[in-house]
């Protein structure tokens, strides 16, 4: 998924070696795991063979009318996911308009810089238990603590766009009686897009440590509700197989993020 | 500027052509910790039709009256009036071309895009715009062009892409600030002769800051010298070399050499001391002696005494 879709003008050698090389570190690492917990027969390590044995017989050994997905999948994937999406997404249209506003007033900024700053120096997790009393247990509480974690880096990172965008397209534009509309969509928007892609890159890594932590906390279902079962239960194993998961889901979601960054700044040339 | 405000500009066709453009004591002063005076106390007008050339030493602050003319900047004295009537906020029929064509053309639109961004903003129907934006590509010679970007282009083409922009706006007045000084000479020549023949064709009033002489001299109808900083009009030189003109015989004319060598003394002195007969020379000679020249006194009454020289420009030609 990831190395073969490299830069276009790499040579094709080189990128096949390239992958090939990432592939057999990769393999090698799980591997020694193998070996390692393999030998040490300890109950809260499992073998890499038995957690992904565990992953397949849990979440994707269902039919083909469900495209592989098991029962378990639809109660706790599926709704960890759309949380994180719907959270990301939410905190991704606020950020980057309040971002690119922001960035554009200079005083605005200014004045609200202090404040910003403390708002990003809290970490979101530090908020679960006001949340919980605001929100309690349950859909909402996960989602607020979502976007809460994940808006400080998409607005920070609008806002430094914005505000960067060169002065003599600022001029170019005033001196063309550009509307304001077209300003901010036409001028300041594509400007600012590398920046405002690096934000929504970090937030998508916050958005699924939130999603886990909100859901470790409060939850009916999801991922970090199955994680607490599963401990609760001594299945170390499927516990295993939950931060497995995890990882795979971060690095799948970072990949297609990638891919649509590299796709947007082609469409858009900086 | 005694004596000079308000007169009618000197070219000898008569005063019958309306004022495009009064500049009337125009300043501007930089605040902040280091106060600057860019520019102080500039009067001129541009009658319509007119390509007037405004040419100072670097750093005159030359840019700085173009961007109070175009009310980019706020100017701290004085008054604009175009058409007329004085300017608030950035008059519409107006179009600028800047220096710096990477930064000032946007990458991510294609040179269409590019063209017809301006028109988007005003109430040109689309049908009208993508006829206009084919029109004026055609014009500056990007005809083919449309689908590319700005960085898949020369910077030559760059530049004229930019003036297909301004153009595309079939504006009233068109400022340049410094628009070919960022390409090669031989991409400067093509440039100027292509502001030359659009011109010609489409009769826009042009208004065009430099720092070189010659181009000056080559472009202008008229010719504006300005002081260091901060800067006042020096002389207000009429070119007349007509209306073909050519890279090398105009260049090699008896009128272009005394032009260019009459503005170069201006510029090096800061006013006409080495000039042989001039009248206007007393102002400067105690000043020029202690190379602090323009700061304090400005030349005044210049602009009279060069034009008595019109007369005789053979004769300073040969030196």
């Amino acid at each position: 998924m990831s190395g073969a879709a490299s830069s276009p003008n790499a040579r094709p050698h080189h990128r096949v070696t390239g992958v090939v090389s990432q592939l057999g570190v990769l393999l090698g690492a799980v591997l020694l795991w193998q070996l390692a917990t393999a030998g040490g027969d300890s109950p809260f390590f499992p073998t890499p063979v038995r957690i992904v044995t565990e992953m397949w017989r849990m979440w994707f050994s269902g039919g083909i009318g469900t495209l592989f997905l098991t029962e378990a999948a639809f109660d706790d994937v599926l709704p960890s996911v759309g949380r994180l999406l719907l959270g990301w997404t939410l905190a991704g249209v606020v950020g980057v308009g309040l971002g690119l506003l922001l960035g554009r007033s200079g005083n605005a900024l200014a004045y609200i810089g202090p404040l910003l700053s403390f708002a990003r120096s809290i970490p979101p997790p530090a908020l679960l238990p006001v949340f919980m009393v605001l929100f309690s247990i349950g859909f909402k509480l996960q989602l607020v603590t979502i976007v809460f974690g994940c808006l400080w880096p998409i607005l920070l990172n609008s806002a430094d766009g914005a505000r960067s965008v060169d002065p003599v397209k600022t001029e170019t534009a005033r001196a063309f009686g550009i509307s304001r509309a077209s300003w901010i969509g036409s001028v300041v928007l594509p400007g600012a897009l590398p920046k405002i892609f690096a934000g929504l890159r970090i937030s998508l890594s916050l958005a699924l440590i939130m999603m886990v932590i909100s859901e470790l906390v409060g939850a009916s279902d999801g991922l970090g509700h199955a994680m607490m079962l599963a401990r609760d239960q001594f299945d170390y194993a499927q516990l295993w197989s939950g931060i497995v998961l995890l990882g795979l889901l971060g690095y799948l979601l970072n990949t297609v993020l990638s891919v649509v960054e590299r796709r947007v700044l082609e469409a858009v040339p900086q | 500027m005694t004596g000079t405000r308000n007169e009618p500009t000197t070219d000898g066709s008569g005063g019958t052509v309306p004022s495009m453009l009064e500049v009337s004591d125009l300043e501007h002063t930089y605040t902040g910790q280091q106060e600057h005076t860019a520019i102080g106390g500039v009067t001129f007008d541009v009658r319509a039709g007119q390509l007037t050339c405004i040419v100072g030493p670097s750093g005159c602050g030359k840019s700085t009256l173009l961007r109070c003319l175009a009310s980019l900047i706020r100017p701290s004295g004085g008054e604009v009036r175009m058409h007329g009537e004085p300017v608030r906020g950035v008059p519409e029929d107006l179009a600028v071309v800047f220096q710096d064509y990477g930064r000032s053309l946007f990458p991510w639109m294609s040179v269409r895009g590019n063209v017809e961004f301006p028109l988007r903003s005003g109430n040109v129907p689309k049908e009208r715009r993508r006829e206009r934006v084919r029109q004026t590509l055609e014009w500056v010679g990007l005809s083919g062009a449309e689908r590319k970007y700005p960085w898949q282009l020369s910077g030559g083409m760059q530049q004229r892409v930019a003036i297909a922009r301004a153009l595309a706006c079939r504006p009233a007045l068109l400022l340049m600030d410094e628009p070919f000084a960022s390409v090669d000479a031989q991409t400067r020549f093509e440039l100027e002769d292509l502001l030359l023949r659009v011109r010609a064709e489409q009769d826009t009033t042009i208004l065009l800051v430099t720092h070189d002489i010659d181009e000056s001299v080559y472009l202008g109808d008229r010719v504006l010298v300005l002081s260091e900083t901060p800067a006042t009009v020096v002389a207000d030189l009429p070119v007349d070399l007509g209306n073909e003109r050519d890279q090398i015989g105009t260049r090699e004319s008896e009128t272009f050499v005394h032009l260019r060598g009459e503005i170069a003394r201006m510029l090096r002195g800061g006013g006409g001391h080495e000039r042989p007969g001039g009248t206007g020379t007393t102002a400067r000679d105690t000043g020029s002696e202690t190379e602090s020249t323009s700061e304090d006194e400005r030349a005044d009454a210049e602009p009279e005494s060069l034009q008595v020289e019109q007369g005789s420009p053979a004769r300073e030609a040969a030196e």
